[in-house]
């Protein structure tokens, strides 16, 4: 394992009136490495990585757990960090883009003042050295004639260019991660395709690390080495991604490659977990998934289920995950449900 | 008829039932031009053509400000087109003003369902309000029948009307709310149900809960309807056909599958390319349609509208083409708006990197 980057251990937040949200979530990334944390809304995907960046919402709060930034002599633990603390960390150490990019850029100054800005305060870099540098990160990121863009409102740009703006600020102090909490949900697939793309390229030219968050279980498919399920605030599993989704060991995982998109244009019956995920703080005994799970037993509802080790990197919440359950994983493309429309 | 031409034609998309939504050569812009120039600046929808069956579900794709929604808008009367013609049951829709577009509009013949239930349901009426709502605007149905109404459509979009009726919308969940909307976008009992980009905001098992939905609809109350989406995938599990939108213009059309395998469009070919797939097949990469750099500047207007993004631009593509049948072997009913269609292919040069790696 490359030089770690982050380590989170037994991570337990809780939101509201100690209602558990997320809970046992442990995983470590590496340096240059790609983690991809998976989970419909609800799963705790989103507040594990909050917690991460210490901005869980006012009525958030970690439980227990540690959550530890760089190793070595760099090491910083975040948990109870101060403020002090943070603004060493943020957007210096540990960057972030999130769904909406123009919710997170000031709609009345020019996106190069902003990138400036970030240059100065955290690099102490003099002006003219601020613009000049913000010019070589909108090239980086592939703006298109980026020495004008530098002077454009966030207004005039579109989406992908705006998050393209928001992937050179959150890089601009050289970060040793990268938060992308579905930072392509709201794009177009082309433009999603482009900016997954400058991903990996910025993994490979700065030796970043990246921890995706996403919903969507392809666009983990091609973008991460690793990837974490999580399903009503635990992990259910965790693997090399290519394994996980050639032999997904979890029924929720084999449920998502269900759903998930798979690159076919056939006319099929679209696939449905059924039922509902459960609410964040709902006390269950045993396994979470069990209520919506086709293969579960009065084994997996009586007590709770470990994250049990696979080998080769892997390992797996649940109670049945030796034996070989039946169903294929990918049902073969089915012949068109009904080829005839009502006139 | 052989047996073998009975299947086919089955295939076929229904032409020979007259369409229930016919939109010719529509213009949309939000900056009207003077009088006798071009379209100006704010030309947001360009000599648009399209056609929607009863029954049929008719996929429209495209990027942010292609003009997706401006069709939708457009159809449903929220604005006036520039030019062309759109034709609801025969009716021509540019003829209705005043009183009679909004009598025909309060029929709710013709229903639009947004993206966002939680923006576009008011947050203080409770489901049983808000699905009875068009039923009052419309008034057609007597009162008394208007409840029965109400749980009927709630039936319809699989929610239990006893456990729903009382609630507001953020008691429901994404995709409840979402159903919501469609109950009440059925309950007048619509001929054509305009969905913008229904499932956006959904996870993905929702997603597919709802566009099935929409597809059984379809069967069940012989629904005409038109989705907005950007999931290609799900899209073609339940659409018949599909039009690509680029830049204010439908660059491809046709029956859903054979546009998506074989991508007459560069513009269509670049998105199938960039969809992410949990499979790896051998299949296009955006790289081998993206132009190479440094490529020439094609001025911004008059030109294809696709040139500058396009790697088989060629000088034929300072005029814009329109929108032409394909030849066959290509599937009947499909059209592309390129000079190349479907010829670009023999046009890759870079291999798949797997086959490279085979040859060398």
């Amino acid at each position: 394992m490359p030089e770690r980057v982050l380590e989170v251990r037994d991570l337990q937040v809780s939101v509201g009136d100690h209602l558990v949200a997320v809970q046992d979530v442990s995983f470590e990334i590496g340096r240059g490495e790609s983690v991809g944390l998976v989970g419909e809304s609800g799963s705790g995907k989103t507040l594990t990585c909050r917690a991460v960046l210490g901005l869980l919402p006012a009525t958030g709060q970690i439980d227990h757990g540690r959550i530890v930034l760089g190793a070595g002599g760099d090491e910083v633990e975040l948990t109870g960090a101060r403020r002090t603390t943070w603004n060493q960390v943020r957007g210096v150490r540990l960057g972030a883009v999130f769904q909406d990019p123009a919710s997170y850029l000031n709609p009345s100054l020019t996106v190069g003042h902003q990138l400036a800005e970030q240059l100065r305060v955290k690099r102490g870099l003099s002006k003219a050295d601020a613009h000049r540098r913000s010019v070589e990160l909108f090239t980086e990121v592939g703006l298109h004639d980026p020495a004008s863009v530098f002077h454009q409102y966030p207004h005039q740009l579109s989406g992908g260019m705006l998050q393209r703006v928001l992937i050179a600020i959150s890089i601009s102090c050289e970060p040793e991660l990268l938060i992308a909490d579905e930072a392509t949900t709201a794009l177009d697939v082309v433009i999603q395709a482009e900016i997954l793309e400058l991903l990996r390229r910025l993994r490979q030219t700065h030796g970043l690390s990246l921890l995706l968050v996403t919903h969507d279980l392809a666009v983990v498919a091609e973008t991460c080495e690793r990837i974490m399920v999580m399903y009503g605030g635990q992990v259910v599993e965790t693997g090399p991604t290519a394994q996980v989704l050639a032999d997904p060991r979890h029924p929720y995982t084999r449920a998502l490659m269900g759903v998930a998109t798979v690159g076919t244009w056939q006319r099929r019956a679209l696939e449905v977990i059924p039922g509902q995920p459960p609410a964040a703080g709902e006390q269950m005994p045993g396994c979470r998934f069990a209520p919506r799970c086709r293969w579960a037993t009065d084994a997996c509802v009586a007590g709770p289920v470990d994250l049990g080790d696979l080998g080769a990197g892997r390992a797996a919440r649940c109670v049945r995950v030796d034996e070989a359950l039946d169903e294929p994983v990918l049902e073969p493309a089915r012949e068109p449900v009904r080829e005839e429309v009502p006139a | 008829m052989t047996a073998t031409q009975e299947r086919a034609t089955v295939r076929e998309p229904r032409e020979e039932v007259p369409p229930l939504l016919r939109v010719t050569d529509l213009s949309v812009s939000y900056a009207p031009p003077r009088t006798g120039t071009s379209l100006g600046t704010g030309a947001a929808l360009t000599g648009a053509c399209l056609e929607v069956r009863p029954g049929e579900i008719v996929g429209i794709v495209g990027e942010t400000g292609s003009g997706k929604t401006t069709l939708a808008r457009a159809t449903v009367g929220l604005v006036r087109p520039v030019a062309g013609r759109i034709e609801f049951a025969g009716r021509d829709m540019g003829a209705l003003t005043g009183r009679a577009l909004r009598d025909f509009r309060r029929t709710g013949q013709v229903q639009l369902v947004f993206q966002d239930p939680l923006r576009s349901l008011d947050p203080d009426l409770t489901v049983a309000e808000l699905v009875r709502e068009p039923l009052d605007v419309a008034g057609t149905l007597p009162r008394r029948e208007r409840q029965e109404r109400v749980v009927e459509s709630l039936r319809l979009v699989g929610l239990d009307p006893d456990a729903v009726l009382d609630r507001r919308p953020r008691q429901l969940s994404g995709g409840q709310r979402q159903r919501i909307s469609l109950a009440r976008a059925i309950s007048t009992r619509p001929q054509l149900l305009f969905c913008d980009e229904p499932v956006s905001a959904l996870d993905v098992s929702n997603r597919n809960l709802v566009l099935s939905l929409l597809d059984r609809l379809r069967t069940e109350l012989g629904l005409a309807v038109v989705i907005i989406a950007h999931d290609l995938s799900s899209l073609a599990g339940i659409a018949d056909r599909v039009a690509v939108f680029y830049r204010s213009r439908v660059v491809e059309q046709g029956p859903i599958r054979a546009v998506l395998e074989q991508p007459a469009h560069p513009y269509t070919g670049l998105l199938t390319a960039s969809a992410p797939s949990v499979r790896h097949e051998d299949r296009l990469r955006p790289e081998q349609l993206r132009p190479e750099p440094g490529g020439r500047a094609w001025p911004a207007h008059g030109v294809c509208v696709f040139a500058a993004r396009c790697r088989f631009a060629h000088d034929a593509c300072v005029e814009q083409p329109s929108s032409r049948p394909l030849d066959p072997p290509h599937e009947s009913g499909r059209e592309a708006a390129c000079h190349v269609a479907g010829a670009w292919r023999d046009r890759l040069t870079n291999p798949h990197p797997d086959h490279q790696e085979e040859a060398s």
